[in-house]
């Protein structure tokens, strides 16, 4: 019998398609991965160190750095805590503001998984449609908080800014232009038998190991189970909306990138119903700078475009957080690569690890 | 390489696309009118940047070489190895367990080489100045800079700038010169808190090996 | 069907009646359990066909100082829909718990990130070190009182 000795290969933490600074340590026998540890911690930033150390308005901005792709999520995940802990509604239009912002922030987030995924796989020219469009998302952005990437635009009590009638007419022109760009999208993938390939079947990954590791978000729901914070205790103006939950049951790559499709398009279709039912009003209570918070301790989650992201919030009573965690969905994404690589082609890793949508800063903190 | 050192003893310089030029015949053609102009403008033209992101900063690098804003109208082109790029774009927060490895990707790369940081954590560690115990507060204690971009994240717009005027600034160097880079030596010298001289990390090209990761706290 | 903390709670006090175990006042979700029984505890939310916890969230600390290390993990039930947080009041000094990793894949990462920033040791661990600072750093960086010469402190 021919065999080869095995050998390890060192992947990252500078690799063009390990999105950020992954670093995997590969045990390979030629072409084939016997076994994959990932290593982390090249982007620990002490965040939840900074936290500490920063009255609970400052908080905000290190929160955008979370992840950077969807800060809106992030932003809002720790404001909600700190909400909850301070017993503190934000009015109706402040609610139907942050659902706005956190669906656009999807929208962006996914085309830019969309991009860099086909760029993984080797194509080029879906990274530039992507990008074209993730831009008029960003114009929006741009318009609403002044900022591009990082808009610290979700506030205790509120929102950073009142947004004008103006901005919902140009997301409306912005849905109206992109919505139909969607299925072209698809076309470019859907029908090509390359991408078929590369993504049919590669990276199963079944619902009990889903469970186990505890997967959420757009890859757990591609692997059969129906679980999304936004339908499991809605928060926000969500409870007022109609949409659904896209469930894949095949749980590959594919599946995934489905996945994500079809959330896209629910997305949109929020949106929509927002600018029907989005209420007149303030938008936010004015409310102090050094807000003191009192006593105790409290957990929220939401659904950011990778999965479930929660804030653990401690508060002795000051105007500081006493311990601010944050439980993130890349974090559990990337130890699944442990389990579900072994076995694959080289080629294959790329494709797996970019169907996660794993974003570094967001596991490191 | 002792038969060509003797036959050949002058100083070579390492050009654009591996090849070298002899230094004494490089000073020769730079008196040449036009010369010098041509071979910087070569130079300059055609910056082909790392793919290389840290952290949110990548983004926006991203961005910039992405449809709207197109980095290949300067004539820069990612390239995913060390091997064949002349331009280091530092684009994210460096921590310390990464700097290692950066300063090893800035040694593995070819003379003449240039280093852009961007954003605010690689000038001075911007928004992780202050509290930060695992961030490297400015990437210019460990590779030399030639251009910072200031922003958090700077704009593509922004980035472009700083492209432009890293053009310039290789516009006005001097053929058969050496790059004058008076900031490297200093580099060498500063003591970063918590990390080893970094002089005594290891040279280009060798590997970092877990135990040699500087040691902190 | 969805329980009630009460509920949860009575049965655990059902399941492990020589212990105390009571309600966090400064948690509303959260059970105080003795650190003795956390693993039997675990498995039985896990195993147990009402309770169902098939769902580990995450796990983490916060530190007290002088002598108190409060430790939580939060479970939940996909199919059921209900959640809990389990904590445990660690002594600071010599902070030691049973590993989840043998319950749930995500615990291994949670507890070495825990062993990584707090210094909590997790007995029967398949592979406790650092997650995310090198491996040869000192000291624990989440604990109140670390102190390290790269940090610079902020003005008030």
């Amino acid at each position: 019998m021919l065999t080869t000795e095995e050998f390890e290969l060192n992947m990252g933490p500078q690799h063009p398609s390990t999105h950020g600074v992954l670093r995997m340590v590969l045990k390979m026998d030629g072409e084939r991965v016997v076994s994959c540890e990932p290593i982390v911690g090249y982007l620990h930033r002490s965040i939840e160190k900074m936290a500490e150390n920063r009255t609970f308005a400052q908080v905000i901005p290190v929160t955008d750095r979370l992840d950077y792709c969807t800060s809106m999520t992030s932003n809002y995940v720790y404001v909600m805590a700190v909400e909850a802990l301070a017993d503190i509604t934000p009015p109706a239009r402040g609610e139907y503001i942050r659902v706005i912002m956190t669906e656009l922030n999807r929208i962006a987030s996914h085309l830019l998984w969309y991009g860099t995924f086909c760029l993984e796989i080797g194509a080029t020219t879906p990274f530039l449609y992507a990008f074209a469009d993730r831009e008029k998302v960003l114009d929006l952005f741009e318009m609403a908080s002044g900022a591009r990437l990082l808009y610290n635009f979700i506030r205790i009590g509120g929102v950073g800014r009142e947004v004008s009638q103006k901005f919902l007419d140009k997301m409306m022109t912005f849905l109206d232009g992109w919505e139909p760009r969607i299925p072209m999208y698809e076309a470019l993938l859907d029908e090509n038998p390359i991408f078929y390939n590369r993504t049919k079947g590669v990276g199963y990954l079944s619902q009990e190991k889903a469970k186990h590791y505890g997967v959420s978000g757009p890859n757990i729901r591609a692997s059969g189970i129906a679980m999304d914070v936004r339908k499991d205790a809605p928060f926000a103006a969500y409870s007022d909306l109609d949409f659904d939950i896209p469930v894949f049951q095949e749980g590959d790559v594919f599946a995934r990138y489905r996945a994500r499709m079809e959330e896209m398009r629910q997305s949109a279709r929020i949106l929509r119903q927002c600018f029907d039912k989005i209420p007149g009003g303030p938008s936010s209570i004015p409310l102090n700078y050094r807000i003191k918070i009192p006593e105790g301790e409290t957990y929220q989650h939401i659904e950011s475009a990778r999965g479930d992201i929660g804030c653990y919030l401690v508060s002795r009573g000051g105007d500081m957080p006493w311990r601010c965690k944050f439980r993130t969905p890349s974090f559990v994404h990337i130890q699944i690569f442990r389990d579900l690589l072994p076995g694959v082609l080289i080629p294959d890793i790329m494709a797996i690890c970019a169907s996660f949508d794993i974003v570094l800063p967001e596991t490191d903190r | 390489m002792g038969l060509i050192d003797n036959r050949i003893p002058v100083h070579m310089e390492k050009t654009p696309g591996g090849g070298v030029m002899m230094t004494r015949l490089a000073s020769l053609l730079g008196k040449v009118p036009g010369v010098n102009a041509a071979v910087n403008e070569a130079k300059a033209s055609s910056m082909w940047y790392m793919l290389f992101g840290l952290a949110c900063c990548a983004i926006e690098l991203m961005a910039t070489g992405a449809s709207k804003y197109d980095f290949d109208r300067l004539g820069m082109i990612f390239r995913a190895t060390p091997r064949q790029t002349d331009l280091m774009i530092v684009a994210g927060t460096l921590t310390l367990k990464m700097a290692p490895r950066v300063k090893l990707l800035y040694d593995q790369m070819p003379e003449p080489k240039y280093v852009i940081a961007m954003g605010g954590c690689t000038i001075h560690g911007g928004p992780f100045y202050h509290d930060s115990y695992s961030v490297l507060k400015g990437v210019d204690k460990i590779i030399p800079v030639d251009i910072h971009v200031a922003g958090c994240p700077p704009r593509p717009e922004a980035l472009m700038n700083g492209c432009l005027a890293l053009q310039d600034l290789i516009r006005t160097e001097k053929l058969g010169h050496d790059r004058d880079r008076p900031g490297l030596r200093q580099i060498t010298e500063r003591q970063v808190p918590g990390m080893p001289p970094i002089n005594h990390l290891p040279p280009g090209g060798a590997l970092i090996r877990p135990n040699e990761i500087p040691i902190l706290g | 069907m969805a329980l009630k903390l009460e509920q949860i709670r009575d049965r655990l006090r059902a399941r492990f009646p020589e212990h105390i175990i009571v309600e966090d006042l400064n948690n509303m979700a959260a059970l105080v359990i003795p650190q003795e029984i956390y693993h039997d505890v675990v498995w039985f939310l896990k195993s147990d066909e009402e309770l169902d916890f098939d769902y580990l969230e995450f796990e983490t600390c916060a530190d007290h100082p002088p002598d108190l290390l409060a430790f939580v993990c939060y479970l939940r039930s996909l199919g059921h829909g209900h959640r809990i947080a389990l904590k445990i009041n660690l002594d600071r000094n010599q902070p030691s718990l049973p590993s989840l990793a043998d319950l749930y894949a995500n615990a291994d990462w949670n507890e070495r990130e825990i062993f990584d920033l707090f210094g909590v040791i997790f007995h029967n661990h398949p592979d406790l070190r650092r997650l995310m600072m090198p491996e040869d750093w000192t000291g624990h960086p989440l604990r109140k009182d670390y102190l390290h010469p790269n940090v610079v402190k902020r003005p008030d």
